[in-house]
């Protein structure tokens, strides 16, 4: 966050206050869980009550369990797919921004080719031809969700390594000597940061619904307990019409909730990036108390001192006009 | 026009890459998926059919890969999708019968989504720093929702729960299908939920996107110039508006294919008669050809929906127009 300089603003706190309570889970959810997920001994289709924090399901098995042990296969895979992907599009977006001529050619017709391409129906293709064994291993479900997941980050990235491209600290890199795959990964690269983060968010988001969907319509293995699979059962043994709410609901709001953190902590990147988008972080009543207008006027970009942001003071702070 | 004659070269590839991916996709997986089908069907299917499945797939056929894949792309261009597994009947002619339905719900419910999104953008940026502000995070929390999972609760509460909506299937079952009144109205009623919960799901993404870009945008001199002309605010709006919106159209071609992605699965929440529900099916029965045809049609739909896009975007931004004049 220090790297970065997110804008700490509660939207940024917010998100990264929730992504961590994710990531949490996933590390001690398992060993949490009361129950195995998997154990049908225990009455079916209870409501919640103190021994089944969210009921039971209609084999028997405890649905809490089932949520905290699902959480970890459900952000392991996102987050594996996030990261393959984003390698994938930093590689590919910067040697084709980088290079140029027909290198570029080629590596940009291939992401927009996978651009064009929708993604999930792609993935239901792949996937509905893995052998079965497969279809359980989280790795290759995760490489195959990163297969369609990275273009969008190496558009984005081509773009932004073109405009450094011939910046001066990148020729002088040149005139020195230094190799191609030097200068790009070592000069380039590190400028390219915040939107690299920006693309990990936005990949890791698009891996967690590709994953949760793909278990949903039952294309992974129903035995690796995941929040997708949790909404499959639910729908089969048809949960929604019967009005037990506390089998699909639940894990339908824990990767909502993913997802809106991951979204938030991307506002404060988009904040970064574009400091027009920034409202200095505060809210409409410090604004008041700054003697700051309610509105943000045209043709003015509110810019808060640091010094005045940190001690928020009732003294009138000074726009700097643009 | 060049920029068009790009765009068809890059669709007409992308077009090329997805039938070769179902070309190849059987014929190089391990574990032989067809055999395993044929063992599983043994006893359900004639013999004749058993073969052919096998020459759907390429086995059996004594050709070399390169004879047999100019033999599976002249079939293409002659309609023929090959023959469902489980349905009995021909690809092709299975998704005459669902596609209509999806174009309808998707593309409706995308121009919907759009309209309103970008509307609701434009004024959330002209006033930005207002109360209407908040509206941001929640709008996050829709488009985080799975489609999916948003269909199944706006099912539950305003359809099975409150009665608002008429639920499952694309009509009435009262109703006999064909151009009269009875059986169009209730089509828009069936209709409403799914075009609201898509619209709901995909909203944000559009919205999100002016917003930003309409901030960006009244920074810009030509929009003080606008204001210091005293025009009215709502010409200085559209004004904005107008240079704004570009790049959410330039950007069509991402967000259709993820919209179009998310909302198949709607139609699997609503019993909706499209392609959707029909890739369920597929899925779950392994009919590897129904899945290969799906597939293949959507993705020739979403290049002609970027290719509308597209023109649109030539008609809206005049720039691109002049570069093809010089």
């Amino acid at each position: 966050m220090k790297a970065l300089r997110l804008p700490r603003s509660p939207k940024v706190l917010l998100g990264l206050g929730i992504f961590g309570f994710f990531i949490i889970m996933t590390v001690i959810g398992p060993w949490l869980a009361p129950y195995s997920p998997s154990a049908t001994n225990f009455t079916p289709n209870l409501t919640p009550s103190a021994h089944h924090l969210l009921g039971t399901t209609s084999l028997g098995q405890d649905i809490f369990s089932q949520l905290l042990v699902g959480a970890r296969a459900t952000m392991v895979v996102a987050l594996l797919a996030g990261l393959v992907a984003t390698v994938l599009s930093v590689t590919i977006g910067v040697t084709a921004g980088y290079l140029g001529g027909f290198s570029d050619d080629g590596l940009s017709l291939l992401s927009n080719v996978f651009l064009a391409i929708p993604g999930l129906p792609l993935l239901i293709v792949i996937d509905s031809y893995l052998p079965v064994n497969s279809r359980s291993n989280s790795l290759v479900i995760g490489l195959v969700i990163s297969l369609t997941g990275w273009a969008w980050g190496a558009r984005v990235l081509r773009a932004q390594t073109m405009s450094l491209r011939n910046r001066d600290f990148v020729e002088a890199a040149r005139i020195i000597g230094e190799k191609r795959i030097r200068i790009m990964f070592s000069e380039i690269a590190p400028n390219l940061l915040p939107i690299l983060a920006s693309s990990l968010l936005f990949t890791v988001l698009y891996s967690i619904g590709a994953y949760v969907t793909l278990a949903y319509i039952g294309l992974t293995s129903t035995a690796v307990w995941n929040w997708g699979t949790m909404l499959y059962w639910a729908q089969s043994n048809n949960a929604p019409l019967s009005g037990e709410w506390y089998w699909f609901v639940p894990p339908g709001i824990c990767i909502a909730l993913v997802g809106t953190s991951l979204a938030l902590l991307n506002f404060g990147i988009d904040e970064f990036i574009n400091p027009r988008l920034r409202d200095a972080g505060l809210t409409s009543r410090q604004r008041r108390s700054l003697g700051l207008p309610r509105r943000i006027r045209l043709g003015l970009t509110p810019v808060l001192r640091p010094a005045i942001a940190k001690k928020i003071s009732p003294s009138p702070a000074k726009l700097v006009g643009q | 026009m060049r920029m068009i004659l790009r765009r068809l070269g890059l669709y007409a590839l992308t077009a090329w890459v997805a039938i070769s991916v179902n070309f190849l996709l059987p014929r190089l997986m391990p574990g032989n998926p067809i055999q395993n089908l044929i063992g599983r069907l043994q006893g359900q299917v004639t013999s004749n059919e058993i073969r052919a499945i096998r020459l759907s797939f390429g086995f059996g056929v004594n050709q070399g890969l390169v004879a047999q894949y100019f033999t599976y792309v002249s079939q293409l261009f002659h309609g023929n999708l090959g023959v469902s597994i489980t349905l009995g009947a021909s690809v092709s002619s299975i998704l005459r019968a669902s596609v209509p339905w999806t174009v309808g719900l998707i593309g409706l419910s995308t121009i919907i989504s759009f309209a309103i999104g970008t509307f609701a953008g434009a004024m959330l940026g002209w006033t930005r720093g207002s109360r209407f502000d908040s509206f941001i995070p929640t709008a996050t929390f829709f488009q985080a929702v799975p489609y999916f999972f948003l269909a199944t609760v706006m099912l539950l509460i305003f359809g099975s729960d409150l009665h608002w909506f008429p639920v499952l299937g694309a009509y009435s079952q009262s109703v006999t299908p064909g151009w009269n009144w009875a059986f169009l109205s209730s089509v828009v009623r069936y209709g409403e939920l799914p075009v609201i919960s898509i619209v709901l799901s995909s909203i944000a993404g559009w919205m999100l996107g002016m917003r930003n870009m309409m901030i960006t945008m009244i920074g810009e001199d030509f929009v003080l110039m606008a204001v210091a002309k005293g025009l009215p605010r709502r010409k200085v709006i559209m004004h904005a508006a107008r240079n704004a919106v570009l790049p959410s159209i330039a950007n069509l071609s991402l967000a259709i294919g993820l919209v179009v992605s998310g909302a198949l699965l709607v139609e699997l929440v609503f019993n909706y008669p499209g392609v959707g529900d029909l890739l369920l099916q597929a899925v779950l029965n392994e009919d590897y050809p129904l899945i290969q045809g799906i597939f293949l049609v959507i993705t020739l739909t979403v290049l002609a929906a970027n290719l509308i896009a597209d023109f649109v975007y030539l008609a809206l931004d005049p720039r691109t127009r002049t570069e093809a004049a010089l």
